[in-house]
């Protein structure tokens, strides 16, 4: 069993962002960037497979400027097998993303694709589903436990009223929610070890793929500012308060 | 314009989520139609035809689509697409499954969870976690969007549509259900409670959660809900997670006890309209966008705050 690991390289998590004063967007000069947290538990999970013997390669593959190597070589010192980097310097949509994501599946042919289920930059959760739909396979998305059964798989899935198991076949598309693993830490050894493994670079333009965006950003705003209220003293003078507002 | 909105339900009651979505469809203008896809769900559609706005309800019933299975559903909507210029549905759990599917079958970006509508083709949306809010303007003919409900309200329900059913779409037979665990609880839904009371780490344990929270939730009227470090250490369960990657709310009053204010936690609850903190660590960052801060132990404030109510 071969998987594919599709991640991104974002402002790391701990972060606090900066949004440019102009509107154009924000900050990302001088920032600290990691992989998608979502990416590091799809990729953990394939890891785990790999070690479970029920997978033979995992690779990860990621579409950006030639830094993302380094978020690629990440997830090489994690334990991905080989690495793909489609260099492009235009950001692209989750829509364009999945176009060029559906020809690397095509030509890798995996079994599995495991997708974090949303970016914490442009919070779309839309990539896996996409992919899901070009490829017309099943989709197992926000998934918190995952059970391989030959040629099909046993989703458990976080939804809004508590937990929905499904079953897809294979091949599939499953994006992970945070609680389906804890990623590990990387090894020096690893890291080093990482530098060895093949990483392939392809140019988006190879691809022949329209990534022209259909939304045109026309600002970025500072969301509205919540200021503190008042400290009170006494739980009592906080029912007080919340009498007098008709709250409670 | 004529609008397509996915129902959320579950085959018995139509979520009062949708009637919010209808708010953000009404803003846009065009017909507007409902699409009930489930099974014995002709209670669901009778729902849908009285809300306000709604110039017809769709009901397409099948044992594949019981469960809102991406695939099936993304597949029913597709061999309704030519009639309409754009497919609406709530942000919630199948929203978020099922409308992505069906943007990349129509070729087009899907517009993600806005707050706001500006034009028939131009948005609100956060990113970063609410950190930035973004405005964007759609250029694709066919637009799909999902809506974060807590930012509109409801449509009223005055209304009598008429319910049309249609024949059941052909078998997928991609995916198949197998069993679901969901949480039964007499308490109001968490992204509708007018009160949500929500508990942090601080709690220590499950027992402690459960006995210190239901008391007052049932006091209150309220929904609990818990912060991502709560439902990590199994304090309470996935579904109740407020945040950035769980639900976001926005109650007339939050009730925040012994959560700190991560970023990531603030991102699902700072539309509230007040929000009290309860928490011992007068520096835990929650006080910062609290209309009301008290600084407690809550073992002890959270017994008092039951009894003085």
């Amino acid at each position: 069993m071969k998987i594919l690991v599709p991640i991104k390289r974002v402002i790391d998590y701990k972060v606090k962002i900066n949004v440019k004063a102009d509107g154009s967007g924000v900050q990302l000069d001088n920032v600290k960037m990691s992989m998608n947290p979502f990416d590091e538990n799809s990729l953990e999970e394939a890891i785990k497979l790999k070690e479970a013997g029920k997978a033979d390669e995992v690779i990860v593959v990621s579409i950006g400027c030639a830094k993302v190597a380094e978020t690629l070589r990440a997830g090489l010192a994690m334990g991905a097998d080989r690495a793909i980097l489609v260099q492009s310097e235009e950001i692209l949509e989750p829509l364009a993303v999945a176009k060029i994501l559906k020809i690397i599946a095509e030509e890798e042919k995996p079994d599995l694709i495991i997708l974090g289920k949303q970016a914490i930059d442009d919070d779309n959760n839309q990539t896996g589903q996409m992919l899901a739909a070009m490829l017309n396979y099943a989709q197992a998305t926000f998934a918190y436990k995952l059970e391989l059964n030959g040629d099909s798989a046993n989703v458990t899935r976080e939804v809004d009223g508590g937990l929905q198991t499904i079953n897809i076949k294979l091949p599939a598309i499953i994006t992970t929610d945070l609680r389906i693993n804890k990623p590990r830490f990387t090894s020096l050894p690893n890291i080093i070890k990482a530098k060895k493994k093949p990483l392939e670079i392809k140019s988006i333009a190879d691809f022949n793929v329209d990534i022209s965006p259909r939304l045109k950003i026309l600002n970025t705003q500072e969301p509205p500012v919540r200021t503190a209220g008042i400290i009170v003293g006494t739980v009592a003078e906080l029912v007080e308060k919340l009498k007098a507002k008709s709250l409670v | 314009m004529t609008i397509l909105v996915l129902a959320e339900h579950n085959n018995v009651e139509l979520s009062i989520e949708t009637a919010k979505a209808l708010d953000a469809a009404t803003q846009i203008g065009g017909e507007i139609h409902v699409l009930v896809a489930g099974f014995n769900a002709m209670a669901v559609a009778k729902q849908a035809a009285k809300l306000d706005n709604v110039a017809k309800v769709i009901l397409a019933q099948s044992q594949e689509l019981e469960h809102c299975l991406a695939e099936p559903v993304a597949a029913l909507i597709m061999s309704l697409a030519d009639n309409y210029n754009m497919f609406m549905s709530c942000a919630s759990s199948n929203g978020k499954n099922i409308m992505p599917r069906v943007a990349a079958l129509l070729d087009v970006m899907q517009i993600s969870e806005i707050i706001e509508v500006l034009s028939a083709d131009s948005f609100k949306r956060p990113i970063y976690a609410g950190n930035a809010i973004l405005s964007v303007q759609s250029l694709d003919e066919k637009k799909v969007i999902t809506v974060r409900t807590s930012s509109f309200s409801s449509v009223g329900t005055s209304n009598d549509a008429p319910i049309e059913e249609i024949a059941e779409p052909s078998e997928i037979g991609l995916s198949s259900f197998v069993n679901a665990q969901y949480s039964d609880s007499a308490r109001p839904d968490l992204t509708a409670a007018k009160i949500v009371i929500s508990g942090g780490r601080a709690f220590g344990s499950a027992e402690k959660f459960n006995e210190l929270l239901n008391p007052l939730a049932d006091r209150l009227g309220a929904a609990i809900g818990a912060s991502r470090a709560a439902v990590d250490a199994g304090y309470a369960n996935n579904d109740l997670q407020v945040g950035q990657t769980g639900k976001i709310v926005a109650p007339d009053l939050y009730i925040a006890c012994g959560i700190s204010g991560a970023i990531q936690h603030v991102a699902g609850m700072s539309s509230s309209k007040t929000i009290v903190a309860i928490n011992k660590d007068a520096d835990a960052p929650i006080f910062q966008i609290a209309d009301y801060g008290l600084v407690a132990d809550l073992f002890e404030a959270l017994p008092e705050l039951e009894k003085s109510l």
